[in-house]
């Protein structure tokens, strides 16, 4: 009975549970990307509404439409692309010699148990020192340029990440670091055949969280000693009033910040369908 | 009379922490000769497994030598034995097949790291794998296999190596009760038919009876070999399941049994 009602209703053929299961899915991840959006445009809305009505301060509160004006500017004189374009080179450079020396001293610490021991407590004063107290001294030693920054954001991201990695590297199983003796490898094979590629997930989940920290760094540092960046130009913005400016340069902010973690992201996704 | 291949004196061993020290082994001493299939036998925790982690070397011992006798024969002279080791495959309790490599790459990871990734080895590697029955699974990931499909992965990443005793700290334990029966004779069927040398440590009884040639019995910490039970089953048929019905089964059981549990009776020594 079931499968003539089928052939000759086609359009309003009963579903199976797996295809109620699945539209239910798909509505439920578009209800969410809906609400999203709406939470945007009505806070876009009543901040617009708001500082045309009077109820805020367009001076000092600035409004959507002033930061767009201000978008369009920066993008005719240039300063977003120089701003922008400095900020995501100092964010990229710190990140990746985050990685490179993380990944050194990880290994050294890996490879020598005394050495390990011996650091541990540098490694937790280090790290949890707030590293927005080194920044002098660093423009001190190394003046107000691109250097300074880039080592500020170092500074932010390198002493947690070591001890991520070390404690990631320690959690290797021991029994597999055995196989490896047992198939007559030395420590370094058992590091380069089970420890490296057991970690791949703590280190790209390490990544993430370096790349949010390296822009955090760099944002400090262009506070400080810089004459171009975004941090530089939140910092002008508000001295001399341009709270539009400001504003303009958090959302571009939000907006990188948004998207090199998606490019991570990206990368776990290929690494774990890889696997 | 065949040549001993393994040889071991006097052979302590104990285990060192602050609060102190932990006898582990005192006093091991035996041969083992080739083409034999030795099972050990003893009490949890007595030291099995540190026995066979120095037998391969991973471990040094306190006291005693480790010999290798067989391979010193080219020298012609006893007294002045060359140093070299036989190859020796070590199977431990379970398969640790890396879940990020293939089987197929899983299976030649020792020959990568003796480099010794040669044609005729990643064919032997083939054949090995067509043999057991996992041909098929060859580019699977080692989480989309049985227990006991891994374990026979694991084995084949042994015998790769064409090791000349191979060490087994109990490889069947990890399994369910069927796979283990199965897998434990085609390990067994492997080792007769290629005549190695097999020390296998195990707590099974029935295991022990149905593949070794000769049981060691160890006792209880700081172990000692209580006994030497050389097993002669009168079937043709080495599986475990029909070795149960050899008439000698029964009484190899209840003697091993006997010695074991007069173990578990002797009181804890205080620092234990």
């Amino acid at each position: 009975m079931k499968t003539i009602y089928r052939t000759h209703q086609m359009t309003n053929t009963p579903l199976s549970k797996q295809e109620i299961f699945e539209r239910t899915h798909r509505r439920h991840h578009r209800i969410v990307a809906c609400i999203r959006l709406l939470i945007l445009i009505l806070f876009l809305s009543l901040w617009e509404f708001s500082a045309q009505m009077g109820y805020i301060d367009a001076f000092f509160f600035s409004s959507p439409s002033k930061v767009a004006l201000c978008f369009a500017d920066m993008i005719k004189d240039g300063t977003f692309f120089i701003n922008t374009g400095i900020t995501l080179l100092e964010t990229i450079a710190s990140f990746f010699l985050v990685f490179v020396i993380g990944m050194l001293f990880a290994t050294l610490l890996w490879y020598s148990d005394k050495c390990a021991e011996v650091l541990e407590p540098y490694l937790v004063i280090l790290n949890s020192l707030p590293k927005s107290a080194l920044a002098p001294l660093f423009i001190v030693w190394l003046g107000t340029g691109i250097n300074t920054i880039i080592v500020a954001g170092i500074s932010v991201a390198i002493f947690g990440s070591i001890i991520n990695l070390y404690t990631g590297f320690r959690q290797t199983d021991e029994e597999k670091i055995k196989l490896i003796y047992t198939l007559g490898g030395q420590k370094k094979t058992a590091f380069l055949k089970v420890v490296l590629p057991g970690s791949i997930p703590i280190i790209l989940s390490n990544m993430k969280v370096n790349i949010g920290l390296a822009l955090v760094g760099v944002i400090i540092g262009e506070f400080l000693a810089a004459r171009r960046g975004l941090g530089y130009l939140i910092i002008y913005g508000s001295q001399v009033f341009q709270l539009h400016l400001v504003i303009t340069s958090i959302i571009i902010l939000c907006i990188i910040a948004m998207a090199l973690y998606q490019l991570i992201q990206a990368l776990e996704h290929f690494y774990r369908k890889k696997v | 009379m065949t040549q001993p291949i393994l040889e071991l004196n006097d052979i302590c061993y104990s285990y060192h922490s602050l609060k102190g020290e932990t006898d582990a082994l005192s006093h091991i001493s035996f041969q083992v000769k080739k083409g034999e299939f030795l099972a050990i036998v003893g009490p949890s925790g007595c030291g099995k497994s540190t026995l066979l982690s120095i037998i391969f070397g991973l471990i040094a011992p306190e006291s005693g030598e480790v010999h290798f006798p067989h391979n010193a024969k080219n020298n012609g002279d006893e007294h002045h034995q060359i140093k070299s080791c036989p190859r020796i495959g070590y199977m431990l309790q379970h398969d640790h097949l890396l879940e990020w490599r293939t089987i197929y790459n899983n299976v030649i990871l020792g020959l990568e790291i003796n480099h010794q990734v040669t044609p005729e080895k990643t064919a032997r590697a083939m054949e090995l794998l067509k043999d057991y029955g996992l041909y098929k699974f060859k580019d699977k990931k080692p989480g989309e296999l049985s227990g006991g499909m891994k374990q026979r992965a694991a084995l084949i990443r042994t015998l790769i190596l064409d090791p000349e005793i191979l060490l087994l700290d109990e490889p069947f334990s990890a399994l369910d009760y069927q796979t283990r029966l199965s897998v434990s004779s085609d390990i067994c069927s492997i080792i007769r038919s290629t005549k190695k040398t097999a020390i296998l440590v195990t707590h099974d009884l029935s295991e022990a009876i149905s593949l070794a040639d000769r049981i060691l019995v160890l006792s209880k910490r700081p172990a000692t070999i209580k006994c030497d039970i050389p097993i002669h089953l009168t079937i043709t048929d080495t599986s475990l399941l029909a070795s149960r019905n050899a008439p000698e089964y029964q009484g190899y059981f209840n003697q091993l049994w006997k010695e074991i549990s007069d173990e578990n009776h002797i009181p804890n020594p205080p620092d234990d």
